[in-house]
């Protein structure tokens, strides 16, 4: 059987390879996603003061550790049963709409947009962010740059630190804000808001308004039939950091909905020989293999589940561009698996809008952001939103807070399944019998890989030149019968 | 054939040091698999030292000074106290069995007591077999 | 001038090294400007395959961020120090080993059991496991083999440069930079991009004389943010660690956990950070001496967090 092997993956955070095999007559007889990494933090923080595991599981990720970060935060305030004051909370908060301000930036302008505002099988030289500043010019990557970094130095400033933050302690955070900073961010929320409406603009100006990019969006070559899962408040609205965990499915009800220590009830994860990585799958309706639909537990966890999950945003602007989204595409939930980039742009502009809000509180910059513990500790899960999907943590300790055991179940590690199942799709819709395999082509395959953002938002600037990609077909004895090079 | 444990130990030079002496110029007989190292005052051991000779093969480790109170300079001792206890933590952390090493006092009137003390290291380290410790370090990585 | 040929390669790694490189913000024009980047999978197409390609010394600058932690990690690294002229160990885990090394108290064994049998989400009742090889009825799959002890850069290959720091920040990334693109290298085996002495020495707390009579653990206590945490009775392990990163933790209201790795001479930092805060505990009775020393619990990974694979022992023998 031929062969087409992509290793590694690129454009992502993480490492990663797919293994295409093609049936005699040139079509895809099955595909495999692999993902060839492990490091063992549910065991190696085994034993650890509990108050030192929110600045050590932060480093599960580089990209998104405010999300590592808060989600053991709440963890451990549930292990101490200390529930934390408000201006601690809203600091939580404001510092993670500040985090999934710049991390939605990055994904979009590095990684989404060369594939629409240059186009998807564009000459590779072209289709990286220089080509996206040929197009919309210098002044746009300007403030790409500039509000990236905006969203980076309000972590900094409320937390501390922006990659791998510090700052959560049970019952609170080491550290507060004074009325300067406070009144410093909101002048930089406000142009971030103004951003974000560029942002969105840009979106249906480039992609929305061109038919070609529109039937792109449409087709059936990204999508799939599963379940979403989102986080919500008390009015059924998108909240990053804390809520109820709502299911939905193919039709948008609500079938599920659970509080952080209830997962194990819902969630469940499933184990193959090929990669190192687990599979979730709603455990209520059970694990049926690699296909979609009611029958099957898979469920996704993205900015377009959780946008498919909700009753809306909980913020004016993102809320129009919320209904408007799903007026044009055609009512809830969408399916079409492009739109998740759509709906990162809302959220977006939600963060925005939820750090304006937070800033303008006068509470948050209270001294009062610690409330020590007094209750023994014992056990605690805490669950936010990743920008990459809902995240995780749940740890045990003895007497003393050593952490006996650990269970995470990580953003894009929900994904693992609908991942493999829509590069396979992409690749059997694309890879037709007799159809030559261009560089563009291969594009499009892993354009159905990064619209879920795997956890790693890339080069905002500067990817010069080539995109070489080495295709190798080989055959049942592993010699290369053929090869396609992009150049 | 027996396995003869290599111990490492570091004596301080006024106390210690002076008492091996003194079982040596009374001619007690004692296990010879301790080789000494002298320093100035048990106070200069560095938990390095100890980390490095278990890492370069050795499988004990025995660190002497004077009684504490007897220091030569005063306070020195009762930082070698502070210093080792916390660092058998850290011993025991790295799977480093208790019996491997170990703090003793000894004046420099105790002869007896020295050839003691290395009799009874020896012993528990001779029950111990071996030790490993050298092993990540020398292990080749296969090309 | 030629354009100088630059990599960023990541082993077992976090991005947070690749991010921070990206938090220069304008100045990675001026990289781009001055470097043509042959190898960086998180952002350009650039395949195994093209750097095998390579001839030997092709690439004039590799940043090597990651720990050793499986095969593939150990082959790159040997294949990118092949195709380098200069192979910089970039951040904590490629340096010391970082936070994949607390993986060194425990084996492949034990990860695994917790990781696909025991987690409590994981539903596996035959007891499947990874394997290095699968065959599936199309054809074989492979996956890297999962190693039992991490190893940090210089334990696989030779490393011409160290830049510490969990992320090293912007700024030291920028000096770095600059000293590569100006051509002025310092001896091998350097430690860039880093101060010479230690967090002490840029912590802006107020110090007086160190005497500890008990610890405190920050789960129940809340820091007083004047004055120098060790004498608070928080564990720091400033005075052990190299200064650079303008003490950005303590500067967040918690103590310095040692990630900018020993200072200059110090070949073990835990050794080092044992021997320097014992010393100065105020007891002189062993039983007090115990019980100050229980309150802090987990002592190799309190005192040595970022570096156990880099120290003398390297991991914890099971």
């Amino acid at each position: 059987m031929k062969r087409i092997s992509i290793d590694p993956i690129t454009r992502l955070e993480g490492h990663g390879k797919i293994e295409i095999f093609l049936n005699d007559d040139g079509g895809v007889a099955n595909c495999y996603f692999q993902v060839p990494e492990l490091r063992g933090f549910e065991k190696f923080i085994e034993g650890m003061p509990i108050e030192e595991v929110p600045r050590v599981v932060s480093r599960i990720c580089g990209v998104c550790p405010a999300a590592h970060h808060l989600a053991a935060g709440k963890a451990v305030d549930a292990v101490y049963k200390v529930d934390p004051p408000p201006a601690a909370k809203k600091l939580r908060e404001l510092y993670y709409s500040a985090h999934f301000f710049h991390s939605h930036i990055a994904h979009f302008y590095a990684l989404a947009a060369p594939d629409f505002v240059v186009g998807p099988d564009a000459d590779p030289a072209k289709r990286n962010i220089l080509g996206i500043v040929e197009k919309v010019g210098i002044p746009v990557a300007g403030e790409v740059l500039k509000h990236r970094a905006i969203g980076q130095d309000i972590q900094i400033m409320v937390g501390g630190r922006s990659t791998h933050p510090v700052w959560t302690l049970p019952g609170g955070v080491s550290k507060g804000i004074t009325e300067e900073q406070r009144t410093e961010i909101i002048e930089k929320a406000k142009s971030c808001v103004e951003f974000a409406k560029f942002s969105l603009k840009l979106f249906e100006d480039v992609v929305l308004n061109n038919k070609t990019y529109l039937d792109i969006i449409l087709s059936d070559i990204y999508e799939l039939d599963t379940y979403w899962i989102g986080t919500v408040d008390e009015k059924n609205l998108v909240n990053f950091y804390h809520g109820d965990h709502r299911v939905v499915d193919q039709k948008g009800k609500e079938v599920f909905r659970y509080k952080d220590h209830e997962y194990l009830d819902y969630i469940a994860e499933h184990v193959e020989k090929f990669t190192y990585l687990k599979f979730p799958f709603l455990k209520k309706i059970g694990w049926k293999g690699f296909v979609d639909g009611p029958e099957s537990g898979l469920y996704q966890a993205t900015p377009l589940s959780r946008l498919n999950a909700a009753d809306g945003m909980a913020t004016t602007l993102a809320h129009a561009e919320y209904e408007k989204m799903y007026k044009t595409l055609g009512g809830k939930p969408v399916k079409k698996l492009l739109a998740t980039h759509w709906a990162r742009l809302i959220e977006l502009m939600y963060a925005a809008e939820r750090m304006l809000e937070l800033a303008e509180d006068p509470e948050i910059a209270s001294p009062n952001f610690r409330t020590l513990p007094t209750e023994t500790p014992q056990e605690g899960v805490g669950i936010v939103e990743a920008p990459r999907g809902i995240l995780t943590h749940h740890f045990k300790t003895d007497k003393k807070g050593l952490v006996t055991e650990a269970n995470l179940i990580v953003g894009t590690t929900n994904n693992h399944a609908p991942i493999s199942m829509s590069i396979k799709r992409a690749a059997q819709k694309l890879i037709q019998p007799g159809k030559e395999i261009g560089q563009g082509l291969l594009n499009m395959v892993e354009m159905a890989f990064r619209l879920y953002d795997p956890c790693f938002s890339c080069a905002t600037h500067s990817l010069p030149g080539e995109m070489p990609l080495v295709v190798e077909v080989k055959n049942a004895a592993g010699e290369v019968i053929r090869k396609e090079c992009r150049p | 054939m027996t396995f003869e444990p290599k111990i490492v130990g570091i004596l301080c030079n006024w106390c210690s040091y002076t008492g091996a002496d003194l079982a040596g110029t009374a001619r007690i007989k004692y296990a010879p698999n301790v080789r000494v190292l002298r320093v100035m005052c048990s106070g200069r051991v560095d938990p390095t030292f100890i980390l490095k000779a278990f890492a370069d093969g050795a499988d004990g480790v025995l660190v002497a000074g004077c009684h504490p109170g007897d220091c030569h300079y005063i306070e020195g001792n009762y930082k070698t106290m502070r210093r080792m206890a916390l660092f058998k933590k850290m011993l025991a952390d790295y799977g480093v069995e208790p019996g491997r090493f170990r703090l003793e006092w000894v004046s420099a009137s105790e002869g007896d007591r020295w050839a003691k003390v290395v009799n009874q290291i020896t012993e528990d380290v001779r029950k111990l077999g071996p030790a490993h410790f050298g092993t990540a370090r020398k292990k080749k990585i296969p090309a | 001038m030629a354009k100088l040929r630059l990599a960023s390669y990541w082993a077992a790694a976090c991005g947070g090294c690749d991010v921070a490189i990206l938090d220069t913000h304008e100045k990675i024009l001026d990289i781009a400007a001055a470097a043509d980047i042959v190898f960086w999978p998180i952002a350009l197409d650039f395949k195994y395959d093209d750097v095998e390609a390579m001839p030997d010394g092709h690439i004039d600058v590799t940043l090597f961020h990651g720990a050793v932690r499986n095969s593939e990690n150990e082959h790159l690294a040997r294949l990118l120090r092949a195709k380098s002229k200069v192979l910089v160990a970039f951040g904590t885990c490629a340096h010391l080993g970082g936070i994949p090394g607390l993986a060194n108290l425990f084996d492949r064994k034990a990860i695994f059991k917790r990781v696909y049998h025991d987690s409590q989400s994981t539903v596996n009742p035959d007891g499947v496991e990874p394997q290095t090889k699968t065959q599936m009825p199309e054809g074989e799959l492979t996956i890297p083999e999962f190693y039992d002890t991490v190893k940090c850069l210089d334990q696989v290959v030779d490393v011409d440069y160290y830049l510490p720091g969990c992320p090293p920040t912007p700024k030291q990334i920028w000096a770095v930079v600059q000293v590569i693109v100006g051509g002025q290298l310092p001896p091998k085996g350097s430690v860039v991009g880093a101060s010479e002495k230690t967090q002490c020495d840029e912590c802006p707390r107020k110090k007086n004389e160190k005497k500890i009579s008990s610890f405190k653990r920050i789960a129940t206590a809340q820091p007083e943010q004047e004055t120098c945490y060790l004498e608070q009775g928080f564990l720091c392990l400033g005075p052990v660690t190299r200064g650079g990163c303008d003490t950005r933790c303590q500067l967040s209201g918690v103590a310095c956990r040692g990630c900018y790795g020993p200072p200059p001479g110090v070949l073990d930092q835990g050794a080092k950070a044992v021997s320097a805060i014992a010393s100065v505990i105020e007891s002189k009775d062993e039983a007090e001496i115990e019980r100050i020393l229980a309150e802090v619990p987990d002592t190799l990974r309190s005192f040595n967090r970022f570096g156990i694979p880099a120290s003398l022992l390297r991991r914890k023998t099971l």
